[in-house]
């Protein structure tokens, strides 16, 4: 590590919060990702003036930096490559505000995206987006992936929830993008800052909408003999001019794995469970809740249970909130994927699916937005089996293509990173690369921001290249 | 998919040139070599909440043939579907209906360098690669002139109805009263609510806040439209129709164009450079 830059972090932040010890340079070497790099140092700035300093001092020093929040993203973004400097910001947690009447917060982005919700409660407001990693990560890391989660099918995923952003630049200045407002004068920045990946700047502060907290509220499970009959539920209910708060589905290995794990009572010789959420003012849910169960009746729901109280809602929800938990009972290992495609054809995708992991002889388990057409295969696996690491990623290769080819996307929410950055000329031809990468060095023209995330190198436009193979883990 | 080669063509790949839908919103800059985007409505897809059109389709007409499929689009009513979008402001409806730039999946834009690019993508969840999209919305054409575009569609309410209430002098108490209003629009003595949804839902949350139903907002004024932190809605003074939560207020004056800071403006300098070096796509917007 170069010293004189070590030397500038420690002034500026105070030793203690400048890390290189083993453990810290081994605990941030990955984020929740299956892909490893290797951290210079570990920087813990608590104000937005440290964060200039930090950025200040590795732009002079012409070394790459990456911000992280809670490293819980899983497409490599805050995974650090040969020796960055980590900007690590859970230390920036503070609700600094909140406008109860108009309902927006100005938060630092180290906040938990739950602690934020908890803090509201008492308001009668919640932020919006909920990724099922809820619990542990950053508003920060929700604003750079633009996450989304099961209640942004009604309500939008993060950007539609972010009013403002302060970013500290790499020439050290500090902006800040968007307003209280819901318009701004001139560019949206705002708009083009939130998904970024932490190649455009880090956010030191950050204006959230808060949403109101429904009245009424109806969650219920249907259950289904065949995947497809549920996918096409989704569709009808879609069709009928209804958005639910949320529509999740699990398919039959995944309830398997869950109800073992929670005993919820649900159906384990069903080949797919919707879980369905109404909310909004009573007569609207209640009417809404009454349709649902007749199209899902008309597509072949064998039983509808709906939810008696805030209980066994809870317990419906759990449900689908520790699959992730759930699968460790069935193997070791999993791999998580994140593409989207037209909820019209969900029934022929994930036939698919099924297929190829056959195939290369895994096991997957599908639990995901089923409303927005946001698959999430889950591969499970015991990465001590010789080979498998390899039938891992080829199977996740053509699931993503496959995903593509149906009209799809190569992520609904997880974002590009590391992961998928080889992927992109999939959807995007040379001219569409090229914008994205002109607006990365508009915002960052030294490319010191989370290099190499994102947008594959232009030798490799047009042709795959890969994370090299010693990545992955 | 439209075939935008010919648009492309048109709008070639050097000297300045301006586009223009139907005018209503500014229209074409003077002096330049106008070009008009392609019109027409490629695709609805109701079980997807997305239709694809050409940009140069009139909002009116979207917005009746969606109706057909009881869907609607989050856009100001008036002029093109281009227009709106490179402008970018959204009509009263944008507390409950969304910010115009929420309603832009994709589009396929023609650069400065006559190349047709694509930005976004085909399905209302998307995060592959940087939102190009986001900053098409409200850039005046200065980016890119946007040829096809896929929108996201929302299901029309069941129930739709516009409310008022005078003798009001703080629109806060009105304003956290009501569940998810679609509008509040205050004058500094008087609200107009619109509220969508179940009409015994409607009449309910209308009786909560003491509410009576009218024919619809009152004529905005059209000197100058502000953006001010919505906290400071309360505060206002003089003539204006403000919009409750969003900040967005209607003046009869006109008033000073915005100061934006410093390096903000500068940001949105480079980032215009960055895609239309030569600043030929309608120059001075
Ligand atoms: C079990 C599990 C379930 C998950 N479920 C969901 C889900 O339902 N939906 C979903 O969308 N995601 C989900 N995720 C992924 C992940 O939780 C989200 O992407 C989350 O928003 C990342 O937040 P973080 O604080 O952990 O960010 P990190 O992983 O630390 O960072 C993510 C990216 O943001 C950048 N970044 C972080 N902070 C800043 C900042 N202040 N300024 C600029 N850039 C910054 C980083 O450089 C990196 O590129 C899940 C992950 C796990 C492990």
């Amino acid at each position: 590590m170069n010293e004189a830059l070590l030397a500038e972090l420690r002034a500026a932040l105070t030793p203690a919060r400048v890390r290189t010890g083993a453990t810290e340079l081994g605990l941030y070497r990955r984020d929740a990702s299956n892909i490893e790099g290797s951290a210079g140092v570990v920087c813990f700035p608590r104000t937005t003036e440290e964060v200039q300093a930090c950025v200040r001092a590795c732009v002079r020093h012409e070394v790459p930096f990456v911000p992280r929040g809670s490293g819980t993203g899983l497409a490599g973004g805050a995974t650090p490559l040969d020796h960055a400097v980590v900007i690590a910001l859970t230390k920036m947690d503070r609700v600094l505000s909140v406008d109860a009447v108009n309902r927006s917060a100005w938060v630092e982005p180290g906040v938990l995206n739950l602690d934020l919700t908890r803090q509201v409660a008492h308001l009668g407001l919640h932020f919006a987006p909920d990724p099922s990693s809820q619990q542990s990560c950053s508003i920060g890391g929700n604003v750079a992936n633009n996450s989304g989660g099961p209640h942004c099918l009604a309500d939008g995923v993060t950007t539609s929830h972010i009013l403002a952003a302060e970013v500290v630049l790499t020439d050290g200045s500090v902006v800040v993008l968007g307003s209280e407002a819901w318009e701004t004068h001139g560019l949206d920045l705002r708009g083009a800052f939130v998904g970024s990946e932490g190649m455009f700047g880090i956010a030191t502060k950050l204006c959230v909408r808060l949403t109101q907290n429904a009245p009424a509220v109806t969650t219920m499970l249907m259950d289904f003999e065949s995947v497809d009959a549920g996918a096409h539920t989704v569709s009808a209910i879609i069709a009928d001019g209804m958005v639910p708060a949320a529509l999740e589905m699990m398919d039959q290995l995944c309830i398997q794995a869950v109800e073992a794990y929670i005993h919820a009572g649900l159906p384990t010789d069903a080949a797919a469970v919707l879980l369905v959420e109404v909310a909004g003012l009573p007569h609207g849910v209640a009417a809404d809740a009454a349709r649902i169960v007749e199209i899902g009746t008309a597509h072949g729901a064998r039983s509808v249970r709906i939810a008696q109280d805030e209980a066994e809602r809870a317990l419906l929800w759990k449900g689908r909130k520790t699959a992730f938990g759930a699968i460790a009972r069935i193997k070791p290992n999993y791999y998580l994927h994140d593409t989207v495609v037209p909820r019209r054809a969900l029934p022929d995708v994930l036939r698919q699916v099924y297929e190829v992991v056959e195939r290369h002889d895994l096991l997957v388990l599908n639990v995901f937005h089923a409303g927005d057409g946001n698959l999430h295969p889950l591969l499970v696996f015991d990465k001590r089996e010789p080979g498998v690491m390899a039938r891992v990623h080829a199977a996740g290769e053509e699931i993503v293509r496959i995903s593509v080819e149906a009209g799809g996307v190569l992520s609904g929410e997880h974002g590009i990173g590391l992961e998928k950055r080889d992927y992109m000329p999939l959807m995007f031809a040379p001219a569409d690369l090229a914008a994205q990468a002109a607006v990365r060095r508009a915002f960052d023209p030294t490319g010191l921001a989370n290099p190499s995330k994102v947008l594959p190198s232009p030798a490799g436009c047009g042709d795959l290249q890969h994370v090299p193979e010693g990545a992955w883990v | 998919m439209i075939d935008l080669l010919a648009f492309a063509a048109e709008v070639g790949d050097a000297e300045p040139v301006t586009i223009t839908g139907l005018g209503t919103r500014g229209g074409a800059v003077p002096d330049v070599r106008v070009v008009r985007a392609p019109a027409g409505i490629d695709w609805v897809q109701a079980d997807e909440m997305t239709v694809c059109c050409g940009a140069g389709t009139p909002v009116d007409e979207l917005v009746t043939e969606l109706a057909a499929y009881r869907q609607t689009v989050a856009l100001p009513a008036g002029g093109t579907v281009g227009g709106a979008l490179a402008v970018g402001r959204a009509d009263a409806r944008q507390l409950g209906w969304g910010p115009v730039r929420d309603a832009l999946l994709q589009a396929r834009y023609v650069s400065a360098a006559g190349e047709v690019v694509k930005a976004g993508g085909p399905t209302v969840k998307n995060v592959s690669g940087f939102d190009v999209c986001r900053l098409l919305v409200g850039s005046h054409g200065t980016l890119g002139f946007i040829g096809e575009v896929i929108l996201r569609t929302r299901p029309l309410a069941r129930h739709s109805q516009w409310f008022h209430r005078a003798d009001v002098h703080d629109p806060s108490d009105v304003f956290t009263t009501l569940y998810r209003p679609v509008s509040v629009l205050w004058n500094g003595s008087a609200v107009w609510v619109l509220l969508e949804g179940h009409p015994d839902d409607v009449a309910e949350q209308a009786a909560v806040a003491s509410l009576v139903a009218c024919e619809g907002p009152p004529a905005l004024p059209t000197g100058s439209r502000r953006l001010v932190p919505p906290a400071q809605v309360p505060l206002l003074t003089g003539g204006f129709v403000a919009e409750l939560g969003v900040g967005v207020v209607h003046h009869a004056e006109a008033s000073d164009a915005a100061v934006r800071p410093e390096r903000a403006q500068v940001l949105d300098h480079t980032v215009r450079q960055a895609l239309d070096p030569s600043g030929r796509l309608n120059p001075g917007r």
